[in-house]
């Protein structure tokens, strides 16, 4: 009689392993900040929009000297970095659940996270820096660059 | 033969049955056979049915009259077991629950089995991570060391708070229609978090932090991304999304 291998029957994805309880509230925290952030961005992007897009001016007054006289203001300052802020961590935070929920192989999730919170990195990291050291008229430029209400 | 100016009994008998219409049907069934070693394919077979036929009735016509090699599951046929849940026209259903008319007959139908768990034979699947993500639950009353000496008492109003998941027949149609479910199998599923819920707003059970630890784990209850598909698969009309979003709400009112 033929030796009959035993029948394995594949399954469509990693099988439940034995888990061990994370004892963090860490998904909680992630789950009620997407929602208080959503809140809070809703009023900061709409506001940003409308000051910028829709009141005075309109948008014909946008120019680099629009964004300086912002700037100047703390005001605008802590805006537009809790702004920047929220949004990053809120966005960064919705990738990684949609990578955690679609990409099906360990390596895949690895690259793709890495490209995500490198990318996170560096534009919280260039933003934040903008806002704070954001000055139009550097010292010692050439004069034809620099905007026209600067004191030469 | 003399007797060949008689009525034909069994063409009219055929299109009606006690005044009930009937009508052909085709079934595209996904077949599988694991011993053939052939991957899965389609097979189509056309029956006679009548319009007060059940999905699982053509099922047994196939069964019984034309290829016994078809292979499902089904116990009482009547909605209460939860055997025979499986995809038919790409929505989880109980084939007993679904009457053929309804599924517009003059279109074939599908019916594979239900998505997520390992493929036994045609459309039985193997349930068996399915039910180890319930018993993690601890599906079970827990009670502290104070024993009633008579029984434990509930109001009415304390048993309606959990009476809409008392309702879960475990057939896995939500687990199995859930998207987070057929890409990660760590995640917990919604049949095991309605009867979790079961448990957590039962007055009389005293588990309900030991269960919320549970599902406030990474492949918990967060992983649930409220697109109704259980709610929408339900053959029993349980609420589970709202299930789930309310063992969320617990989990928060705890921790804060």
């Amino acid at each position: 009689m033929a030796e009959t291998t035993p029948l394995v029957i594949e399954a469509p994805r990693t099988p439940a392993r034995r888990r061990t309880t994370t004892r963090t509230n860490y998904e909680l925290y992630g789950w009620v900040f997407m929602r208080a952030s959503g809140v809070v961005l809703v009023v900061l992007i709409f506001g940003h929009l409308f000051l910028n897009l829709i009141d005075g001016d309109g948008i014909s007054a946008i120019d680099f000297g629009f964004v300086a006289g912002k700037w100047a203001s703390p005001l605008w300052q802590v805006w537009d970095l809790l702004m920047l802020w929220l949004a990053m961590i809120h966005g960064t935070n919705g990738v990684r659940t949609i990578i955690n929920d679609y990409a099906e192989r360990t390596g895949t999730r690895v690259v793709l996270k890495s490209a995500l919170y490198l990318a996170f990195t560096v534009v919280v990291v260039l933003g934040t820096l903008v806002i704070f050291t954001f000055d139009p008229c550097p010292a010692g430029a050439a004069a034809d660059l620099l905007p026209s209400f600067c004191p030469r | 033969m003399t007797n060949d100016t008689a009525p034909e009994p069994a063409a009219s008998a055929q299109a009606t049955s006690g005044g009930v219409d009937a009508f052909d049907v085709t079934l595209r069934i996904r077949r599988y056979n694991p011993e053939s070693g052939d991957a899965a394919y389609w097979e189509e077979f056309t029956v006679r049915a009548l319009r007060t036929d059940r999905v699982l009735d053509a099922l047994h016509t196939i069964k019984w009259e034309v290829d016994g090699s078809l292979t499902f599951r089904r116990s009482c046929a009547h909605g209460i077991c939860g055997s025979d849940a499986m995809r038919i026209n790409g929505r989880n259903r109980l084939a007993c629950k679904v009457l053929l008319k309804d599924l517009d007959p003059s279109r074939p139908i599908t019916i594979e089995p239900i998505k997520g768990l390992p493929v036994v034979k045609d459309l039985v699947v193997d349930m068996e991570p399915f039910f180890a993500s319930y018993r993690e639950i601890m599906p079970f009353l827990i009670t502290g060391p104070n024993v009633p000496t008579a029984e434990r008492r509930q109001s009415p109003a304390e048993r309606a708070r959990y009476d809409d998941t008392t309702k879960c027949i475990l057939c896995a149609a939500c687990t199995s229609s859930c998207p987070v479910f057929w890409t990660d199998g760590q995640y917990f599923g919604p049949a095991a978090i309605v009867n979790a819920h079961r448990f957590i707003f039962d007055s009389r059970d005293e588990g309900a932090a030991q269960r919320l630890e549970i599902l406030n784990d990474r492949e918990g209850v967060w992983r649930c991304r409220t697109i109704f598909n259980c709610t929408e698969a339900c053959p029993r009309g349980i609420e589970v999304t709202k299930a789930i979003q309310e063992v969320k709400r617990a989990m928060i009112t705890r921790a804060v």
